[in-house]
């Protein structure tokens, strides 16, 4: 989905045949874009400057007024970065957002490639019918699986008195979030891999197999660097869709402060703090940067796995 | 989607030959298959112990997210390799390519069966049940359902949810398909950066996009300092008293769902503007040329050639309305009538601890996916099919 591609030569023909009224209407779809880009912004940019004010500026006066002032040293300060980093836990949090979402992006797109070429590329009894069910899976909302997955880590499953899954003790853990996460991005992941690793050319494969690689080899040498472009769309949307997400780690990383990840942490500090807005203008911007960063540097990709991403349960 | 061809097995006729190869074959053979066995079982006992170790430590956190990022990126792939090599040695040749299969799709099975089709099957049977799942809910089963089609809170929040899931698709698309057709118009560095801004949102938690709107909305009574949010800075400013933006029933829902729709805004752009774009020029040119104006141009050449993506992202965003849960919980809690069906589901099952009506819940939200789920994979099957 590239959105960006140049406009036909022709169109600048017909435009120059109604040249003055199209140069009027130019200027009036330029200010009209500009006023919904200026509205769009306006929120983000409030915030980030609210963010930099000293917490007495910040009661005093709305943030707009900050802006005649702008070059003045005393109108900025980075005193609440500080304080919500060491002293409301958002530098833990933001560890702790890491090692929930690489493992919860990795894990899941490992899984999903090695089902992927196995339901491409070799022969087993019902694999179609497998690969329609777990699409089928895509239909299965999140909060679906929220209450039996909670009492799984809580006190595991017996079925006629039999032990099937152990109570685990796995609530309140990275691993619990890990799987879960893994669990709800698979028949996505499995969908678009399937899609993209099925259509390599077989060729490639086949020669590969005579040259005597086994499965496992031309999976890791061959079929993983060829999938890079999807593999990437699908990661940076899985990392963002885990970054930003409150649900699953409110549910399965529970209430030890300890634990916390960054939407938690930002949650509960709109909880106990709603009004301090020093803190929580500079705790949601330190949520922001990652998922910001990523958006600004891998733009096209991230476009890409959004769009591909959005039906995810 | 056409089924590659499977290839033939190839692998295993040579290292057959070589198995049946003599005494020192067969002595590299044993040696490889305690090696088989003992990588999986080595690398379960490590995971097991850091595993341990991160639920119980106190340590670093910085080192405690850095040993958790290795052991479950490094453990996936130990676990693929450990049971792949197990396979390859330590099962006779002959069935070894029926079983490997099995190494590569299994885990993704398991993992669907446990966290997706068991929970499925589990929460429409809780659906069923009492508060503490143990017996079957009053009414012959149904009184879950019959509880919230006649608790005035839960009726609440279905209303809101029909209310978001007709407003918030509808505004995104009309302000997304504007935004389109009007930057299309543009110079292509202009057009690119400003549709990067609308988009930008996208990246932004629900949770974060919160605090951005309830700073938009912040009040303070009349008399204690000046407004500091800026819709009541504009809004004195206008000369009128300073509003509770969200405890002005029923408005405060409009406000909430304002959120989602300057969220969604941008996903509508992207995919209508690809679809705007891929109308073909030749048809543009025809109806101008036969003196349409550009608005007729829009809707009789360009509404009808992008409908059925229009349709799609409809759906789509249907989907993540209907799920929309943490902008009601982190700003009003649902409070003042602002509850919705995915929060209100959180809230029985968390807080009243009533898992029957939470999973009641789940069900109809499941219920109410389905369909645009159905149209949206539909769609996009079509399109890996064209493609």
């Amino acid at each position: 989905m590239t959105a960006a591609t140049a406009p036909a030569p022709t169109r600048s023909g017909s435009r120059r045949r109604h040249r003055l009224s199209w140069l009027t209407s130019h200027w009036l779809v330029k200010l009209v874009v500009l006023l919904i880009v200026i509205l769009w912004l306006v929120p983000t940019v409030g915030l980030l400057i609210t963010s930099f004010r000293p917490t007495d500026d910040i009661n005093a006066t709305g943030w707009w007024t900050a802006i005649p002032h702008m070059f003045d040293k005393a109108t900025w300060t980075i005193s609440n970065y500080d304080a919500v980093l060491s002293r409301q836990g958002f530098g833990n949090a933001f560890l702790n957002s890491l090692a929930v979402t690489i493992p919860s992006t990795v894990i899941p797109i490992t899984i999903a490639a090695f089902a992927a070429y196995a339901f491409a590329w070799m022969e087993f009894k019902g694999r179609h019918i497998l690969f329609v069910v777990v699409v089928g899976l895509l239909v299965v909302p999140l909060q679906m699986a929220l209450i039996p997955i909670l009492r799984l880590y809580t006190s595991g499953a017996e079925v006629f008195g039999v032990t099937i899954f152990p109570d685990l003790d796995l609530n309140g853990t990275y691993l619990a979030v890990w799987l879960a996460h893994t669990g709800f991005g698979l028949p996505l992941a499995v969908y678009l891999l399937r899609n993209y690793i099925g259509s390599l050319p077989s060729s490639i494969i086949e020669s590969a197999r005579i040259d005597g690689a086994d499965h496992f080899k031309i999976f890791t040498r061959l079929i993983i660097p060829l999938s890079v472009p999807v593999l990437a769309s699908f990661a940076i949307f899985q990392f963002l869709w885990v970054w930003n997400d409150l649900l699953v780690a409110l549910i399965f990383l529970g209430g030890e402060p300890q634990n916390r990840v960054l939407t938690q942490a930002l949650m509960e500090l709109n909880a106990s703090r709603g009004n301090e807005w020093q803190l929580l203008t500079a705790g949601a911007f330190i949520s922001m940067t990652l998922p910001l960063a990523v958006f600004f540097s891998l733009q096209r990709y991230f476009v890409r796995g959004l769009t591909a991403g959005s039906v995810k349960g | 989607m056409t089924a590659p061809p499977v290839l033939p097995d190839k692998v295993s006729e040579p290292r057959r030959r070589i198995l049946s190869a003599g005494a020192r074959g067969s002595l590299l053979s044993v040696v490889r298959m305690v090696a088989a066995l003992a990588v999986p079982i080595v690398g379960f006992l490590l995971l097991w112990l850091t595993f341990n170790f991160l639920r119980d430590s106190d340590a670093n956190r910085l080192l405690v997210a850095l040993v958790a990022i290795v052991v479950g990126v490094g453990g996936v792939w130990l676990l693929y390799w450990g049971m792949d090599l197990l396979v390859s040695t330590v099962l006779p040749a002959r069935i070894r390519e029926s079983i490997r299969p099995a190494v590569f799709v299994g885990p993704a099975l398991v993992i669907l069966a446990v966290y997706l089709i068991y929970p499925a099957i589990n929460t429409t049977i809780l659906a069923f049940k009492d508060a503490k799942g143990e017996n079957w809910a009053s009414q012959g089963g149904l009184g879950n359902f019959i509880d919230i089609f006649t608790n005035s809170d839960t009726l609440v929040a279905i209303r809101n949810s029909l209310l978001w899931v007709v407003i918030v698709p509808t505004a995104s698309v009309i302000i997304g398909l504007a935004f389109a057709t009007l930057t299309d118009k543009l110079g292509r560095r202009t057009e690119a950066t400003a549709k990067s801004m609308i988009f930008l949102p996208m990246a932004i938690s629900l949770v974060g996009a919160s605090i951005v709107w309830g700073f938009v909305y912040s009040f303070r009574s009349a008399g204690f300092g000046e407004q500091i949010g800026l819709l009541n800075g504009i809004w004195t400013g206008m000369g009128n008293k300073p509003v509770a933006w969200l405890l002005q029933e029923p408005w405060n829902n409009l406000y909430l769902m304002v959120i989602l729709i300057w969220l969604q805004t941008g996903f509508a752009m992207v995919i209508l503007s690809a679809a705007i774009k891929s109308v073909p020029e030749d048809l543009l040119e025809a109806a101008r040329i036969d003196g349409a104006s550009e608005w007729k141009v829009f809707t009789r050449v360009v509404l009808p050639s992008i409908a059925s993506t229009v349709v799609v992202v409809v759906t789509t965003i249907t989907i993540v309305v209907w799920k929309v849960f943490d902008i009601v919980f982190v700003m009003t809690g649902g409070r003042f009538n602002t509850s919705v069906v995915a929060q209100r589901m959180v809230k029985e099952f968390f807080t009243f601890r009533n898992d029957g009506v939470g999973a009641a819940l789940a069900v109809i939200l499941f219920i109410a996916v389905i369909p645009m789920m159905v149209v949206n994979v539909r769609k996009f099957r079509q399109q890996e099919e064209t493609r």
